[in-house]
């Protein structure tokens, strides 16, 4: 197994936390993982991304050009990675603020209306994990248990009172995810 | 009667210290550095702290200090000793740390250094030889060079308006709030030397109080780089160099008392 | 197994600090390496261990702390990036003249001047090659993981007190900055099991005093400390040669790449083997001592060979010296900040190869 993930959006949407999440859910399942934030030419707009890489052999290069999986939560993000998903990969983004939709008919397309189902929640923290809910319903990479050991590990003990939230979050996202 | 007679135990009135090296010094005679190295010695000898004691020789005319100091002692870049020192002091918090720097290291090229060390308070002392002049380099314009005052790059004298004003690094120091205590001493007469060893071991006994950084300035000449006898440079030391520099304690145990 | 984490690059190398038993970091914060003193200001290492940490004033007087308590046998280490690096060369030369040992980790950024924060090679001279004044030598290791960073800060004080001398830690932006997947060691005495006779501790009474300096006035005492240091290098270089090899059995063409080139390379062999072209990977892991003979041995096997480094072309000089004239030696690489892709990488060896 071998998954090359871009997760793509405004600075403040938790793309950074989100990515920290998978990769220490992919360490808690024993797999290689790397977590490389925006860089390079990529840092310019406002926008905010992370390559995240999970793999059962050693990780060569963190720095990518195409993905496996583009999850994408801005019309700018869109905009840049749709081209660069593998062709038979797959795609998954917020329909909010979303003006131009994907075209490609080469890739898996979903929607995840987690902007929306967040503020349902009343829980706008929950965001990121109900983007990340929907990929694992898409994508099982890793189990949910190991998300949960995930998100012990990453979040420091002060916030662990926030975890049966985001776990709420991560099942909402994965019951609202749609194909496009 | 000859010479070898008169050196013997029961005609002996004055012993150097075990602490300075049979090295003959390198300093021009006339020079107030032995002396300051002597007064140096003979506090550490006397506090009986040699084990304890680690000396930072800086870049000028000191330079080769660790020569003449018979004790464990480290050269440094020109300008870093009172960093240096900060890295031995914080890893050996226990140790008699002490740098020997002149007024070109201290006040020019190390003048951040300086700064910050005093102002975190590191728990070192800094002897601080103030001669006015770039001795080893051949009698430059020093920062403390006085107006006025000829050197081989103010040849028709050190003009305010073009070369800048000369620094009192003592008076400054002693306002920032990590300086324990700050001083100022000569030697150029016994009575002065004398006063001048009494604050250097008032320097190094302030270490163990861990309240702060203690500088002890010494007003001294040059009388190569000043292109005069020594005695005339004691005189020029007198009469120019004191009333600019002023004698005597600045700040003691933290309060400011000039 | 020891314990797993996942930490930035910079992180790592913190926690290694603490963990190699260091007794002090002095540093001074620059981008992209700031994480370092953060990261240990966080963990309190003098809660932990007793480790001393001390932002400086400057890179000039951070790097004289470092040389201060090494004059006094103690485990320091300090990290910049590549403008701090240049101020702190005075200091670097004199460790390495009053032969001290210490860890330095260059964050490299781009440049020349202020360049950039963003990820370069471009200090591979600077740091291989001497970088400050005299003729001297620093052992420099470059990690090319999250987990190296780690291993090399430990590798870096064993090997910087069996030579007495300065080793430098040569990454970048990408692999400070990156989080992977770190196993890291277990706890390590404040000690060290080397000869520390020379240290000035104070003068006991049953030794000599001890000095530390790299001046000697008289040219011959000073011709004889040079000569003692190339003897030290010549060790070195004997013994302490590092490198991997990957992919390399059937290549017919190699890339030599260290840290986060050797990464990206990777992914381009991947991707060309997929094409039918058979390409490996030296990755240096010291590139001060280099590992010139193996580079030499494989140039009688392949057809070509490309250097590929985040300059304008440094190591290819050091390349070129171990492959000799028989095969084509090139360079690839992106500058000032800019990171090439592994296509952009495969395409360039298909430049100077295949067309």
């Amino acid at each position: 197994m071998n998954e090359e993930i871009i997760i793509a959006g405004f600075g403040g949407q938790g793309v950074l936390s989100m990515g920290k999440i998978l990769a220490y859910s992919g360490i808690m399942q024993n797999m290689e993982v790397s977590w490389m934030p925006s860089y390079g030419p990529e840092m310019r707009g406002g926008t905010a991304n992370v390559t995240v890489i999970l793999s059962d052999d050693r990780i060569s290069s963190p720095i990518l050009n195409q993905y496996d999986t583009a999850i994408i939560l801005n019309q700018q993000s869109l905009d840049k990675f749709e081209s660069r998903v593998k062709k038979g990969g797959l795609l998954i983004y917020d329909t909010n603020g979303i003006t131009r939709h994907p075209e490609r008919k080469d890739i898996r397309i979903f929607q995840v209306e987690a902007t929306r189902e967040a503020a349902r929640m009343g829980a706008a923290r929950a965001f990121n994990m109900i983007v990340l809910g929907a990929y694992l319903k898409v994508q099982p990479v890793v189990k949910i248990d190991n998300v949960s050991r995930g998100l012990e590990k990453s979040l420091p003990q002060r916030h662990h009172h926030l975890i049966p939230m985001n776990l709420e979050g991560l099942k909402r996202g994965m019951q609202i995810v749609k194909e496009a | 009667m000859d010479i070898k007679d008169i050196i013997k135990e029961e005609n002996l009135v004055y012993k150097k210290t075990d602490c300075m090296t049979d090295n003959v010094l390198s300093y021009c005679p006339g020079c107030g550095h032995g002396v300051i190295h002597r007064l140096c010695m003979e506090v550490v000898d006397e506090m009986d702290i040699v084990a304890d004691t680690i000396g930072v020789a800086s870049v000028g005319c000191s330079v080769l200090a660790y020569d003449f100091m018979n004790i464990d002692m480290t050269g440094v870049p020109h300008g870093r000793a009172p960093a240096v020192a900060t890295g031995i002091k914080r890893t050996w918090p226990d140790k008699f740390v002490f740098t020997y720097q002149g007024d070109g290291d201290l006040a020019a090229i190390g003048t951040a250094e300086t700064i910050h060390a005093c102002n975190r308070g590191e728990n070192i002392t800094i002897i601080f030889v103030n001669n006015g002049i770039y001795g080893m380099t051949g009698g430059q314009m020093a920062p403390t060079t006085l107006p006025g005052m000829k050197s081989s790059t103010t040849p028709y004298g050190r003009e305010i308006a073009l070369m800048g004003n000369p620094i009192k690094m003592t008076e400054l120091v002693a306002e920032l709030p990590g300086t324990y205590y700050v001083t100022r001493q000569a030697v150029h007469t016994p009575a002065l030397v004398r006063k001048a060893k009494k604050a250097i071991r008032t320097a190094f006994e302030n270490q163990k109080l861990k309240k702060g950084l203690s500088l002890v300035e010494v007003v001294s000449n040059c009388n190569s780089g000043w292109k005069m006898t020594p005695v005339q440079s004691n005189q020029w030391l007198e009469e120019n160099m004191l009333p600019f520099y002023p004698l005597g304690d600045i700040k003691v145990e933290g309060k400011k008392v000039k | 197994m020891g314990e797993l984490r996942l930490m930035k690059g910079n992180e790592a190398i913190a926690e290694a600090a603490i963990r190699a038993g260091a007794d002090a970091y002095f540093g001074y914060p620059i981008t992209p390496q700031s994480e370092v003193m953060e990261y240990l200001a966080q963990e309190e290492p003098h809660k932990r261990t007793g480790m001393v940490l001390l932002q400086a004033e400057s890179e000039l007087a951070a790097i004289n702390m470092v040389y201060g308590a090494a004059s006094t046998g103690k485990k320091v280490m300090t990290s910049s990036s590549s403008p701090g690096i240049s101020l702190m060369m005075e200091g670097i030369s004199y460790l390495a003249g009053s032969e001290l040992p210490c860890v330095i980790a260059n964050i490299v950024r781009g440049g020349p001047g202020l360049g950039t924060i963003q990820p370069s090679q471009a200090d591979y001279f600077q740091a291989t090659k001497g970088g400050g004044h005299g003729d001297y030598r620093l052992i420099v290791l470059a990690p090319s993981s999250v987990q190296e960073m780690s291993d090399f800060v430990k590798l870096g004080f064993e090997l910087a007190f069996k030579y007495r001398m300065p080793v430098m830690i040569l990454s970048d932006g990408l692999i400070g900055q990156m989080m992977e997947k770190v196993e890291l060691f277990d706890q390590m005495p404040r000690a060290t099991e080397f000869d520390q006779s020379w240290a000035t501790t104070g003068k006991t009474p049953d030794r000599e005093r001890n000095i530390i300096t790299s001046l000697d006035l008289d040219p011959n005492g000073m011709e004889k400390h040079n000569l003692d240091l190339q003897e030290k290098y010549k060790k070195v270089v004997a013994s302490e040669v590092r490198y991997e090899l990957i992919d390399c059995e059937d290549a017919d063409y190699l890339y030599v790449a260290y840290g986060s080139s050797a990464r990206i390379c990777q992914k381009a062999i991947r991707m060309g083997r997929e094409e039918g072209i058979k390409i490996g990977l030296i990755r240096p892991i010291t590139l001060f001592p280099f590992p010139y003979d193996i580079i030499g041995e494989y140039a009688k096997k392949v057809k070509g060979i490309l250097s590929v480094e985040l300059s304008a072309g440094q190591m290819i000089e050091d390349v070129r010296l171990a492959v000799g004239t028989t095969i084509p030696a090139l360079h690839f690489g992106r500058m000032g900040g800019v990171i090439h892709s592994p296509e952009e990488v495969l395409e360039g060896l298909k430049k100077a190869f295949l067309k």
